[in-house]
Formats: C-alpha cells, sequence, structure tokens
C-alpha cells in the first residue's frame, strides 16, 4: 500500500497524448474486443434489437452505480444498498397490498430508500471514527431484517397491470428502464463534472481535513450523497419489484457486491479522489452485455463469475504494474 | 513529563479495551440471566456445549479476520474459500472413503492455504486494496466451487462415517470443533502478543510508515496475514462440511460479514492498529449466544436478523462513545 498523496488534484488540460491514455479507452478496449468475439461466436449477438432489450436485463442495479461512485469517490462506501432495495420493495408491496393506491405506494418506496440513504449518512458522519463498511455493514443487517419482520418468508405482489411497464415497457423500439437510465446518468454526470458540489466531492475525497478548513461543509455533502444512494436504491427497487412481478425479503441480494465490482471496474479508486463516472457507466454496459453475450453460448453462470472477478483483478492491476510510458489517467 | 503522558495514555488505553471488554460481558450475563428466566433449557450442560460448538467455527474465523483488520484491511473472500476448501476435502473423501479424516484436514487447509496466498500476494505485491482484491478472488472462488462440484451437493450419504465424525466425537472429553478452537486461540494468543512477528501485525497495522521506517517488510506482514486468513478459512470448511453433512456451492454465502461482525462487536478497529484475542472471544460467543437464545425465548426467525443488526449497531456505537469520554477525560487530565 502505497503512501496516500495529501493533493487535491487540479483539472487537468487535456492533451491529445493524455486523451489517449485514460482509463476508459481501456475499458472500451476490453468492450470492443468481447463484442467482436461474441459477434463472431454467435450470430444472434450482433443484433440491435436485443442488444438493446438486453439491456433491461442488468440496468436496475445500474442506478445504484451513479451515486455509489460519488460514495466510493468520497473514499466511503456502502453496502448497505441491496437491503435498502428489498426493505423499499417490501415496504411497498406491502402497503399496496393493504389498500394504498399504487402510486403512492411507489412514493412510499423511494421515500423509505431516501431515509435508508439519510440515516446512513447521518451515522457516518456522527461517528467518524468507524469506517463506514462497519456502519453500513450493521445497518445492510437491519434494514434486510425489518423486511423479513414485514413479510416473513412470504412473497407479495398482484400489482396493478400498468406497474409492469417499468420494467418490461418500450417506449418506440427503446425500453424504458433504458431512457430513465440515460436521464439519470446524464443528471449524475452534470453533478459530478460541472459543478461545485461535484468538484467538493473530489476534494473530501482526497483530503477530507484540508477540504473542511477550506470551508467546504463535508459532513452536509456526505449526508447528500449517502442520501442520494438511497434514493436511487429506491427507484431499483421499482423496476426491480415491477421486472419480478413480486417481492420477497431476500430480492437483491448481492447486488451490493455487483456495483462496487461495476464502480471499480469504472476505474474509480476506493481510496478516494480519483476517478471518474464515464468509465462506471462503461462498466455498467461491458459487465452487462459481457454477461448476455455468455449466457447466449450457455456459459455457466459460475465460469461468468470466475470471469468477472479476474476482470475486476486485472483491471486493477494494469495501472500498478508501472509501465514507464504508459500511465492511464484514472 | 513526556513518559508520564505515554503512560497515562497506555494506561487510558488499556481502560478503554477492559471497560468494553467487561461492558460486554456484562451484557452476555444480562442476556444469560433473562434467557434463563424465559426458558430455563437455556444453561444446561447440553445448550452451553450445543452454543459454544456453533461458535467454534466462527471464532477460529475471527482470529485470522482480526489479524486482517489490524492490519487495516479486510478480507471478503473467506466465505467462498471455506466453500472451496470444504468442496475440494469433501470430493476427495466421497472417492476415497477409507481416508483419513486428518488428510482430509489437511487437503482443507491446503487448498485455504493457496486461496489466502493468493489474495495475500494480490494485496501485498500487486498493490490492490483489501476490498477489491478480496472481493474480485471472492467470486473467481465461488465460481470454482460450482465448477469443483459441476454444481452439485455433496450429501451426506456420500461422506464417510469418520469424516462426519470429525464435528460430533470428542478429544479428552471435549467436542472436537470446541478443542481445535481452544487450540488456535492459545497459538495465536501466544502469536500475537508475544512473538516478534505477532507484535510486527500491529505495527503494520497502526502506522505503515513507521513500521517501514523502522525496519519491518510491511509486505510480507501483509502475505503472512492473508495466508493465514486462507489457512484458517480452509480449516473452517472441512468443519463446516464435516458438521453440516453436507458440501454444497453456496456454502457459507455471505458468512464473511458475521465474520466481520463478530470482529467489531469484539472492539476490532477496522481503521487498524487495535483488537485483542480476548474481545474477539466475546464477540463471537456473543453472536453464538444471540443465534442460540433468540430460537430458545421463541422469538420469530423472522425478528433475529434485525435484533441482531440493532445490536451490533448499538454496541459499536456505545463503544464510540465511551472511547469519545475517556479519550476527552485523559486530555483534561494531561498537565500541558
Amino acid at each position: 500500500m502505497s503512501m496516500k498523496q495529501r493533493i487535491i488534484i487540479d483539472k487537468r488540460q487535456t492533451t491529445l497524448k493524455s486523451f489517449f491514455f485514460q482509463w476508459e479507452w481501456l475499458l472500451i478496449l476490453i468492450f470492443i474486443i468481447m463484442t467482436l468475439v461474441n459477434g463472431a461466436l454467435t450470430p444472434f449477438y450482433l443484433n440491435a434489437n436485443n442488444l438493446i432489450g438486453a439491456t433491461m436485463t442488468f440496468l436496475d442495479k445500474a442506478f445504484i452505480v451513479l451515486p455509489m461512485a460519488f460514495v466510493i469517490i468520497l473514499a466511503d462506501i456502502d453496502i448497505s444498498v441491496a437491503s435498502t432495495v428489498a426493505l423499499s420493495s417490501v415496504i411497498m408491496a406491502v402497503l399496496y397490498n393493504s389498500g394504498m393506491p399504487m402510486g403512492l405506494a411507489m412514493i412510499v418506496c423511494l421515500l423509505v430508500g431516501t431515509l435508508c440513504g439519510f440515516i446512513n449518512g447521518i451515522l457516518v458522519v456522527k461517528f467518524k471514527e468507524l469506517s463506514s463498511i462497519i456502519i453500513t455493514l450493521a445497518t445492510m443487517i437491519i434494514f434486510r431484517g425489518i423486511a423479513y419482520i414485514i413479510l416473513k418468508d412470504q412473497a407479495s405482489g398482484k400489482f396493478p397491470e400498468w406497474f409492469n411497464f417499468l420494467g418490461w415497457g418500450y417506449v418506440g423500439v427503446v425500453p424504458l428502464i433504458l431512457i430513465v437510465f440515460i436521464i439519470c446518468a446524464v443528471i449524475f454526470t452534470f453533478i459530478l463534472t460541472k459543478t461545485a458540489f461535484g468538484r467538493r466531492v473530489y476534494a473530501i475525497g482526497s483530503n477530507p481535513v484540508a477540504s473542511r478548513f477550506t470551508g467546504i461543509k463535508v459532513d452536509k455533502i456526505k449526508v447528500i450523497v449517502f442520501t442520494l444512494t438511497g434514493l436511487m436504491a429506491g427507484i431499483t427497487a421499482l423496476f426491480l419489484t415491477s421486472r419480478m412481478g413480486s417481492t420477497r425479503p431476500n430480492i437483491a441480494t448481492g447486488y451490493e457486491l455487483d456495483i462496487i465490482t461495476m464502480v471499480v471496474l469504472g476505474g474509480i479508486s476506493t481510496a478516494g479522489g480519483k476517478g471518474r463516472i464515464y468509465g462506471a457507466i462503461i462498466a455498467v454496459f461491458l459487465i452487462g452485455f459481457l454477461k448476455y453475450g455468455l449466457g447466449l453460448f450457455n456459459v455457466p453462470a459460475q465460469v461468468l463469475l470466475i470471469i468477472i472477478g479476474l476482470l475486476l483483478i486485472i483491471a486493477v492491476m494494469i495501472p500498478n504494474l508501472k509501465l514507464k510510458k504508459i500511465k492511464l489517467r484514472r | 513529563m513526556a513518559e508520564k503522558v505515554v503512560l497515562k495514555k497506555t494506561f487510558g488505553k488499556m481502560n478503554v479495551g477492559k471497560l468494553r471488554e467487561l461492558g460486554m460481558i456484562g451484557f452476555i450475563i444480562i442476556i444469560a440471566i433473562f434467557v434463563q428466566m424465559r426458558n430455563p433449557r437455556f444453561l444446561t450442560l447440553e445448550n452451553i456445549n450445543d452454543l459454544i460448538k456453533n461458535a467454534a467455527i466462527l471464532s477460529i474465523l475471527a482470529v485470522g479476520m482480526m489479524m486482517v483488520m489490524i492490519t487495516r484491511g479486510i478480507d471478503l473472500s473467506i466465505g467462498a474459500t471455506l466453500a472451496l476448501s470444504g468442496m475440494i476435502a469433501s470430493l476427495t473423501v466421497s472417492v476415497n472413503p477409507n481416508m483419513s479424516p486428518i488428510i482430509a484436514i489437511g487437503i482443507g487447509i491446503g487448498v485455504g492455504t493457496l486461496c489466502g496466498a493468493v489474495v495475500g500476494g494480490l494485496v501485498s505485491k500487486g498493490g490492490i486494496y483489501p476490498i477489491i482484491a478480496t472481493l474480485g478472488m471472492m467470486s473467481v472462488y465461488r465460481g470454482l466451487t460450482f465448477l469443483a462440484s459441476k454444481g452439485k451437493w455433496i450429501s451426506a450419504q456420500q461422506m464417510p462415517v469418520s469424516f462426519k465424525a470429525i464435528a460430533t466425537s470428542p478429544i479428552f472429553g471435549i467436542n472436537t470443533l470446541i478443542f481445535i478452537a481452544i487450540i488456535i486461540y492459545i497459538i495465536s494468543y501466544y502469536f500475537i502478543n508475544h512473538t516478534r512477528t505477532g507484535r510486527k501485525i500491529y505495527a503494520v497495522g497502526s502506522n505503515p510508515e513507521s513500521a517501514r521506517v523502522s525496519g519491518i517488510n510491511n509486505n510480507r506482514i501483509l502475505f503472512m496475514v492473508y495466508t493465514i486468513m486462507g489457512a484458517l478459512s480452509g480449516l473452517a470448511g472441512v468443519l463446516w462440511v464435516s458438521k453440516f453433512a453436507s458440501a454444497q456451492g453456496d456454502t457459507a454465502s455471505g458468512y464473511e460479514l458475521t465474520v466481520i461482525a463478530a470482529c467489531v462487536l469484539g472492539g476490532v478497529n477496522s481503521a487498524g492498529g487495535s483488537g485483542t484475542i480476548s474481545g474477539i472471544l466475546i464477540g463471537s460467543l456473543l453472536i453464538g449466544i444471540l443465534n442460540n437464545a433468540l430460537p430458545l425465548i421463541n422469538v420469530s426467525p423472522f425478528w433475529q436478523q434485525a435484533i441482531q443488526g440493532g445490536i451490533i449497531l448499538t454496541a459499536v456505537i456505545v463503544n464510540t462513545i465511551v472511547k469519545r469520554r475517556v479519550d476527552k477525560n485523559n486530555l483534561s487530565r494531561r498537565q500541558i
């Protein structure tokens, strides 16, 4: 583990060279290789309709990838997101089935997610001695536990017809979920790259102490970011529940690890302060299409696990190899 | 003067550690009395034996996790390592039923050590953050477990009696699981507190830079810590498979979080540098007691998870608040 640099990185000038030696190009290269291999092996892969349709299968968790990128740039982590998804989904289903109108239940679902995120944020800020992994580990168990208390081992569903449209619906030829994701991605990218808030997130991740002395309200920003994570978990809960058609307390198990994998593969360092959100967005599609493509020619899910695990490790290793000329910008 | 300050500081720190351990023991006693009042079957020899037997595997893993956490790391791959080594050991045993169970344990430890060494290499030589390295290897080991078994279970009928007996037979009148856990605790207590290498683990965790300056090979310590963790997970894998008499692809999935919770309850600081053997013993026992006692007093199984989480969160927060108070007192008492 190398010494952590205590500097806040300026926005660097983009020269032609630095533009091409960026982390994202590596991801895109992997993406292209994967597409070519998949396309060569099965004729069904390179079909625009199929490809766009396939995004429906993996985009549900991608909503959380966006705020998780913020959290990891802050040098924190949130492993309670999957439990938040389960809790908000379960509460929505139970409220609807006890007579609440679906629209209202959906709003409650988002509110529950937001509240969970807010609780995480407050705890992380109030107890700075504890790392966020410990706090969110505890809330992860609690949120999932509450979902079990509410629904026991039952499933709850019987949603109205129109609710299925969220997860299965198309607008023209494009799935609704893809459109919503693109909108969210644009908003989050804008916040992180173009606003003062985004720059402050980077500053806090690089050096929280110096940031506080510069007058940045570190605590406030952390709470906002964790709350946003909760809100996006609520959105994931909506789409996931709609796709599944019913919900159970064990829904979305293990999502937190998938999400963190995508963020880290996207070049965002868990040391904080480094990385860009484009990478994470590319990584979402990279892993998603990899799973879809390998699924087309019956590669078992277990082999997929191994491939994704190795991909993560190799991707993180490459910048550490210290090749003299090629230094990827992260 | 300076010495005095240092002395007071260490004294204060000891106080916090002792205080929280006493607090935890007090909490355990309160739970025990409460549960005993509700259900007199709790404090019987049979139930206590059962309870400790169930906590044994958790406490073995907690030892390794504590060392990892002292070096500021975390190991998310242990559930998968446990499954892989348990699966390979039981596959071997199912093919060679006449094999001695000791060799099976050896195979498990071997596989686990190898898994741990890979993680250790990635963390120390590769310079990857522990959470990422172990997250990646977790998927790899879990996938390998499925591949090794081709997605099938190894059920009780396929395991020879001698193998299943590992978890049920006694050594010197004590159940083997408990016996192994006790041996591991004695060895690791000596290792961590009384050997030079053991102390180096703390040095690397509390301040990596000064550890390096004072001539400690940080990378070697990191490698060692993850390898020990792997070896213990391998051992735990065989014990687990023998205890439940079945090896599956998703054995112990998510168990790493329970182990981390036991360590955190036991006062191991995830920021590195602190953690005691007595603490994690209490932490694992507390989780063991919760698992054992809640069903005994007819708490619905669906409430158990939330209660456990609530207790972990409360314990961690109370610990922080107490520590803040003590530190503040120490600071105001200090003469300038």
